[in-house]
């Protein structure tokens, strides 16, 4: 079998940042769940935390890319 | 929009285009005469997008009516959300009516250009070329600093902003250190890759499913035909899931863009 080891290294990388965005939503259906009139407050919070979160799987893709293209 | 096909070039027959590779992306239409550089398929449809929306907004509002018609409905709609649920949110309700322009602008622009990833005729996300969200990145990345200097009132107090305050003072300067990387370069780094990476990875997974399905189709053999049809069924599902990833990328890119604006606007850190 051949292929690029680099894709192995992005689908590793991206386990941290399922889980932190996994995370984030638990935890924003729990106080929506708990307090339904707080939805308005906790999207945008949530929405901003799962995009930080995500960054970190984007800068694993960005790592495949040069790897993909330079190495 | 027959022409629309005609005029934007499809993938050619006869090369394979599975598995996908980012060469894929560039896809030039004809090249620009007297210089090296081409005229690419993202581009046209980033022109068909600005065109369109400044023939949808100014349809929609020029006999704007107390009692809106289905179009004016759409446009306050939009705008409503841009403006109350992206804007005041995020700048609060001093001064957040000076950026909602550019807000409007922002979220309308990309959200139109990603939603081309899976409109029939178009089926390609101008996003997914990094030149075109570094673009706007950079437009955000001057915005937000310039409000940043003008609120604070010159250089040094910007960089004094960055800093929490009540910190003991030989831990300033790492922290200062932090701050500068973040403010200079995570944040518009980051911006801009998460709406390219989004696009770009959303439109290889939709040509995996279907590029793929049809490469097991075309075998010919009855089992790989078969597994043809699940493929084609999950890239149904998940051309509707990336339509709701496109919607969620020019959200969220309009939040960080209004949530830093904001940033350099707050009195305290």
């Amino acid at each position: 079998m051949t292929g690029d080891i680099t894709l192995l290294g992005y689908g590793l990388s991206t386990i941290g940042p399922a889980i932190a965005v996994g995370l984030i939503f638990a935890a924003y259906i729990n106080g929506v769940a708990r307090q339904p009139e707080a939805q308005g407050k906790l999207q945008p919070i949530a929405i901003l935390g799962f995009a930080l979160a995500e960054a970190l799987a984007i800068f694993g893709l960005v790592l495949f890319f040069i790897a993909f293209f330079v190495g | 929009m027959a022409a629309v096909g005609l005029v934007l070039p499809m993938a050619e027959e006869g090369e394979s285009h599975f598995p996908p590779t980012p060469g894929d992306f560039w896809q030039p239409m004809f090249a620009i005469p007297g210089t090296e550089y081409f005229f690419t398929r993202p581009m046209a449809l980033v022109l068909i997008a600005t065109v369109a929306l400044m023939v949808w907004l100014q349809l929609t509002t020029r006999r704007a009516a107390v009692v809106p018609g289905k179009g004016q409905w759409v446009t306050e709609q939009v705008y409503n959300f841009a403006r109350n649920g992206i804007a005041r949110d995020m700048i609060g309700s001093r001064d957040f009516m000076r950026f909602v322009p550019f807000l409007f602008a922002l979220f309308t622009f990309i959200l139109l250009n990603n939603l081309f990833g899976i409109v029939p005729p178009f089926q390609n996300p101008p996003m997914a070329r990094i030149g075109f969200p570094l673009g706007l990145t950079l437009i955000v990345y001057v915005v937000y600093h310039w409000v940043g200097l003008r609120h604070k009132g010159g250089v040094g107090p910007y960089l004094a902003s960055m800093l929490p305050s009540g910190l003991p003072g030989w831990i300033k300067p790492f922290i200062l250190l932090l701050e500068l990387i973040t403010f200079f370069i995570t944040r518009p780094l980051t911006l801009a890759l998460r709406l390219f990476g989004n696009m770009f990875a959303g439109h290889m997974l939709l040509v995996v499913f279907i590029v793929g399905g049809w490469y097991l189709f075309k075998t010919f053999e009855p089992g790989l035909m078969l597994v043809a049809i699940p493929a084609w069924i999950l890239g149904a599902m998940l051309t509707v899931f990336e339509g709701l990833i496109q919607f969620l990328q020019a959200y969220v890119f309009t939040l960080l863009a209004a949530s830093y604006i904001g940033g350099a606007l707050a009195d305290e850190h």
